[in-house]
């Protein structure tokens, strides 16, 4: 393929002091893909995730997001969190600011919209994310299925080419993760680029292009989600596979 | 249908207790209680008695009401005591333009401003300085407030204009009230002459005002990774902290006057301004400090992660929720700082307790009636300290509607 990756990640390490949660991760993500992520806890999925817009370091290999390169340099830093929008499990929306202004907060001080274009967007989005209603309230009167849209569509507002979800559903009731799931393969449908860590298998299977199972910061495989469940090839993919499906 | 019944009468909520019903469990609920109700009810209503009847009849409001103006300004000259009022009515229009503009807060504040100047303007007392053209002129103040909130309310004033004219309000007043040297319309009024609510209000809405900014600078600073920031802000806010306001008072009153030349001599009441805004700057610090801490490290990250800088971070989304979770510890903070600055007598500065005290001592008559100078100075002092506190709450109410942090 000719074609340049919009994520290139290559020989990817990480140390929180002596403990080594990044074993030289190699990945590359083209426009369009829909990346899921999953393993055990501990595994170093959520670390990988995070350095690609630079929640974390990484203290050795090389990772490019968008032609950019992640270095020390901010402003590489900021132009590359710009374009990549994050999901995150327990929310984070801003709680002393409306939903809207939740949205409309970075396209206003960020990308420099005059507020009425930015609050227009944000009245699309929440029609998208399908809670149009709730534009004018609190994140703390919002259950967890709709914050969780709602941090969605605060992602979406930057319009950024990449997407990345930290176990999205992980902090939600059962009966929410639903709504939040629907509204992602959605959002796979019309094309956006998406790197989603999670165990929800069954999204998995309908939405991914490609699967990485990582354990002990390594990847152990990684393939089509036909390939991972119907002819896993290694030990540890088939136990922690017969673990989560199990019920 | 059998369901709908029975949640019905399970939804039903209990009857409020009637008044025989609540003074049984609240004042008799056990023998222990019906003694304290027995012994208690007595004395209540004795104290009230004698409390009401000395303030009614044995208490002579002398030494109080002959100086209404020495209470309020002090010394300061009353050819020019204009100049007061011109600052208190522009504070008057203001506060009802942002009334009109923004409500919510502001109207309570300029209500019981209005009920202020209105009772005073009304007071049923005889006193030549209490003239006709001064009720006069207290009365306008609360018209002055109407007519700004009518302003407000017109679409075309900004919120931009009227944080200015704020803004602008005390230097405007700083140097009305100081003057300019050799000008026939303000002559200059040395502040030693200033004096009484003047002063005491000079000294904590300057010390509120100017500690605030210094305390979340010191706050931020005290957190900064810079070593000789967050160690200068550490060793500021310690010392300070570890030092009573007395000896600031003192320190500033006597040692920065021994080592500054004469001719480049701070002036007295800017001292003890510095000396009460130091002390509470490093209290600010450390209430903010909490209020930084208690921010969530997640919310830190969904900023960063939509590409907001460090500042923009800090400014928009850190600091609002550090300074609402540390509201009520501010407030607090600020309502012991304006009583705090009684303590400026020490240092010769006349503020409102220290006209009182030298009213009592200026005449052997007074000594006598000094009971009722102190009574009536803790009243005033309560009912500003409880208005603080009053706004206060009502701040953490309109801040936490929706919220659940």
């Amino acid at each position: 393929m000719t074609e340049e990756p919009i994520i290139y990640c290559k020989n990817v390490h990480k140390w929180y002091d002596d403990f080594h949660a990044l074993r030289g991760i190699d990945m590359e993500v083209f426009l369009g893909e829909v990346i899921v992520i999953f393993g055990p806890s501990g595994s170093g999925k959520s670390t990988f995730i995070r350095t690609i817009n630079r929640l974390e370091e990484h203290q050795e290999g090389q990772i490019v997001v968008d032609g950019i390169e992640l270095t020390h340099d901010v402003r590489n830093i900021e132009q590359i969190r710009m374009e990549t929008g994050m999901v995150f499990q327990q929310f984070n929306l801003f709680p002393h600011l409306s939903v809207v202004q939740n949205i409309t907060l970075a396209p206003i001080w960020v990308r420099k919209w005059p507020k009425k274009k930015a609050e227009e967007v944000a009245i699309e989005l929440l029609e998208l994310v399908g809670i149009p209603e709730q534009a004018f309230k609190f994140p703390g009167n919002l259950s967890g299925g709709q914050q969780q849209r709602v941090a969605i569509a605060r992602a979406l507002a930057m319009q950024p080419k990449i997407m990345l979800f930290d176990e999205p559903t992980s902090a939600l009731d059962p009966e929410m993760i639903k709504e939040v799931l629907d509204t992602m393969t959605d959002l796979a449908e019309s094309g956006m680029t998406m790197i989603v860590v999670t165990h929800e298998m069954g999204f998995a299977r309908a939405v991914a292009d490609r699967m990485y199972f990582f354990d002990e910061g390594k990847i152990v495989e990684s393939g089509t989600p036909e390939e991972i469940y119907n002819n896993p090839q290694e030990e540890r993919t088939k136990l922690f596979l017969s673990q989560i499906l199990k019920h | 249908m059998i369901n709908a019944e029975i949640e019905q009468e399970i939804i039903q909520p209990p009857l409020p207790p009637g008044p025989l019903k609540w003074v049984k469990e609240n004042l008799f609920s056990s023998i222990f209680n019906t003694v304290t109700t027995i012994v208690l009810i007595p004395v209540v209503f004795f104290l009230l008695f004698s409390v009401i009847s000395w303030v009614l009849f044995s208490a002579d409001w002398r030494a109080v009401t002959q100086f209404p103006l020495l209470y309020i300004v002090g010394q300061y000259p009353r050819d020019q005591i204009l100049r007061v009022g011109v600052i208190l009515s522009s504070i008057s229009i203001f506060l009802g333009i942002s009334w009109g503009r923004w409500g919510g807060l502001l109207r309570s504040i300029s209500i019981a401003a209005g009920l202020i100047f209105i009772v005073t303007a009304l007071l049923p007392v005889q006193h030549p300085q209490l003239d006709q053209g001064m009720r006069l002129y207290l009365g306008s103040n609360t018209i002055l407030i109407l007519i700004g909130y009518f302003i407000g309310r017109l679409k075309a004033i900004k919120g931009s204009f009227i944080a200015i004219g704020w803004l602008l309000i005390p230097i405007f007043g700083v140097v009305l009230l100081t003057g300019i040297e050799n000008s026939e319309l303000i002559p200059k009024v040395p502040t030693t002459l200033w004096g009484g609510l003047l002063v005491t209000f000079l000294l904590a809405a300057g010390g509120i005002l100017l500690s605030f900014p210094l305390g979340v600078a010191l706050a931020f600073g005290r957190r900064s990774d810079l070593p000789v920031l967050s160690g200068f802000s550490t060793i500021f806010i310690e010392v300070i902290r570890g030092v009573p306001l007395v000896t600031i008072l003192f320190m500033f009153s006597i040692i920065l006057a021994l080592f500054l030349p004469v001719e480049s001599r701070i002036d007295r009441l800017v001292r003890a301004l510095m000396a009460v805004t130091f002390f509470s700057a490093a209290y600010s610090a450390e209430n903010v400090r909490g209020g930084l801490q208690a921010v969530p490290l997640g919310q830190i990250e969904a900023a960063k992660a939509l590409g907001m800088s460090n500042l923009k971070t800090t400014i928009l989304i850190v600091l609002p929720q550090a300074l609402r979770a540390v509201l009520p510890a501010i407030a607090g903070q600020f309502i012991s700082l304006f009583k705090d600055t009684t303590l400026v007598v020490i240092i010769g500065i006349n503020d409102f307790l220290g006209i009182g005290r030298s009213i009592i001592n200026s005449d052997p008559e007074f000594v006598q009636l000094r009971m009722e100078v102190y009574l009536f100075i803790a009243l005033i002092y309560w009912i500003f300290s409880y208005l603080m506190s009053l706004a206060s709450r009502r701040l953490e109410s309109s801040m936490g509607i929706g919220n659940n942090m």
